[in-house]
């Protein structure tokens, strides 16, 4: 395949960025996106330029590092995938594809199509844990009761890897499927329920401070998300705070 | 160049011990005036209330249907409407309610925009996301122009202006609705506006379910279902109105 890259080129946080455009030939369709941006640094590092910098990590859609705003999409066209999954074959010989990072003022670009998604790593360290006394009689874990549909959405709402598509999807840059997931999975379990209150309040709290929009409910997060997090969560953390806000004291 | 590690491990923002505090300073009363969340609960609950406003508003309004009979009822009933005092009590809340929504919604948009202060050169929404969705904003200004409009015409003239009085000596407000569906522009921009309030409530209506915490499989399609009915039948219900008072009086 043959293709026009219109790939988004800034050379630090603070300097001013353009789309910069470029050929690719000699693209297979059974290559991943991920490597088909190899394909085009091998040829830019020849040529003596400065490769595209771009997030990755496993290549098997399970760390959320790759990121990448593809023709509009997070993570490109299809369904349940990251960037690292999404194959040439959903391209077309000629196509031109933008390559944008994500888009937020809470995820400034660090270089090129990298941005620092660290704001998600503070919104968990302000509540995203629970507190285990580790005297030496820890109750096992698997001697609590749960109910199993609470275990499968707990675990559901566990699958996000953070990838911050929920946000870059948004037209409001809001990060509430990310943090409502990370609120969920600790709620919806006995061990998260004496933190409870306190988590949501001081989640939602961080995530404010960290600049992100506010929900609209357009549900675009759910659908691009690649784990299919559902609403249900950020239905789930807006009760909690209503609830934990008008109680604790 | 150690200094600047060091200065970087200082950084607040990166030592998990300088957030752990915050975990108690933020009271629940605080989070609740204070948060994102606070202003989306109080757009959600004004945000129901002017939709319960609109079925009111509605039911009086249809018994214009009933042509040149129901003149002197429709007089009297506006007479009640502005001088009965439990109404104008509920009228108030209605417009401190409208505002309210309003300056809220403004100001959640405004900092959505913020949020994103660089836009994507190529965006594919519509695979996402309904268009209402995206444009609560434009839509919810458009009604709120339309409601400026719709005041200026009917309740300020009703209240400070002298109009002529029917047989049982009640100012005819009846007259005045009718003279201003006579006209084809007004009745084109209300039957706009109308639209406008379809699409504002087609999301709005299920959005603040969602809002409010309220999503479970078991309900949410129910609510979605009634909200669809809601959207159409609500502002179809009033758009009829300028259109059958225009072709009865051709
Ligand atoms: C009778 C008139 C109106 C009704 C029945 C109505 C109803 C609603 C409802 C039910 C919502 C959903 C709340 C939520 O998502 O939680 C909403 C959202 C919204 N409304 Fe209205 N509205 C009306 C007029 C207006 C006006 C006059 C404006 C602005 C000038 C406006 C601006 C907005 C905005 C911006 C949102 C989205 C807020 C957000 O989700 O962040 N609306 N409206
Ligand atoms: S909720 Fe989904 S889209 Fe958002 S960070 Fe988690 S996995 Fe990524
Ligand atoms: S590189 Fe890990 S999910 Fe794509």
């Amino acid at each position: 395949m043959k293709l026009t890259l219109k790939v988004w080129r800034q050379n630090g946080p603070k300097e001013k960025g353009k789309i910069a455009t470029y050929q690719v030939d000699d693209i297979s369709e059974d290559m991943s996106f991920l490597e088909m941006m190899d394909v085009l640094n091998n040829e830019l590092i020849e040529k003596g330029e400065d490769p595209v910098a771009f997030d990755h990590d496993c290549r098997e859609g399970i760390c959320g590092a790759c990121s990448m705003f593809i023709n509009g999409e997070a993570h490109g066209p299809g369904r349940g995938i990251t960037t690292c999954q999404l194959h040439m074959r959903s391209f077309n010989d000629g196509d031109t594809i933008y390559i944008e990072p994500w888009r937020a003022a809470a995820f400034p670009i660090i270089k090129d199509l990298v941005v620092n998604r660290s704001a998600f790593d503070r919104i968990i360290q302000s509540g995203g844990f629970i507190s285990v006394n580790t005297s030496g009689n820890t109750l096992d874990a698997n001697a609590i009761p749960i109910p199993k549909s609470d275990a499968d959405a707990a675990f559901d709402a566990a699958t996000c890897i953070g990838c911050g598509a929920c946000v870059a999807t948004c037209k409001n840059s809001s990060a509430m499927l990310f943090t409502s997931a990370k609120i969920s999975q600790l709620s919806l379990l006995p061990q998260g329920k004496p933190e409870a209150k306190e988590r949501v309040v001081n989640m939602v709290k961080q995530m404010d401070l960290e600049g992100f929009g506010n929900c609209t409910n357009t549900g675009a997060c759910a659908v691009e998300c690649p784990k299919g997090i559902s609403l249900e969560n950020v239905a789930r953390m807006n009760r909690e705070f209503l609830l934990a806000s008008t109680t604790k004291s | 160049m150690a200094n600047t590690l060091v200065h970087n491990f200082f950084d607040p923002k990166f030592v998990t011990l300088e957030i752990i505090p915050n975990y108690f300073k933020m009271s629940g009363a605080s989070a609740l005036i204070k948060s994102s969340l606070a202003k989306k609960y109080w757009m959600a609950l004004t945000g129901l209330f002017l939709c319960f406003f609109l079925i009111v508003h509605l039911a009086g309004n249809l018994t214009l249907l009933a042509g040149d009979s129901a003149r002197a009822g429709f007089n009297a009933y506006t007479k009640f409407m502005t001088s009965f005092v439990p109404i104008k009590v509920a009228s108030y809340i209605t417009y401190l309610g409208i505002l309210f929504h309003a300056v809220d919604g403004l100001l959640l948009t405004l900092k959505n925009r913020k949020a994103r202060p660089v836009k994507y050169a190529y965006e594919k929404p519509q695979v996402n996301s309904i268009w209402s969705s995206r444009n609560m904003g434009v839509l919810g200004t458009a009604i709120f122009v339309f409601i400026v409009l719709h005041m200026g015409n009917f309740w300020f003239r009703y209240k400070f202006t002298t109009l002529p009085t029917d047989v049982d000596g009640n100012f005819d407000m009846y007259g005045v609705v009718v003279e201003s569906f006579k006209m084809e522009w007004y009745v084109g921009l209300y039957v706009l506006c109308m639209a406008a309030l379809a699409f504002h409530l087609y999301h709005g209506f299920w959005s603040a379910f969602q809002t409010l915490g309220v999503n479970h499989p078991k309900y949410t399609p129910a609510i979605k279902k009634l909200g669809f009915g809601f959207s159409i039948l609500i502002p179809l219900g009033f758009a009829i109105i300028p259109i059958a008072v225009y072709v009865m009086n051709l």
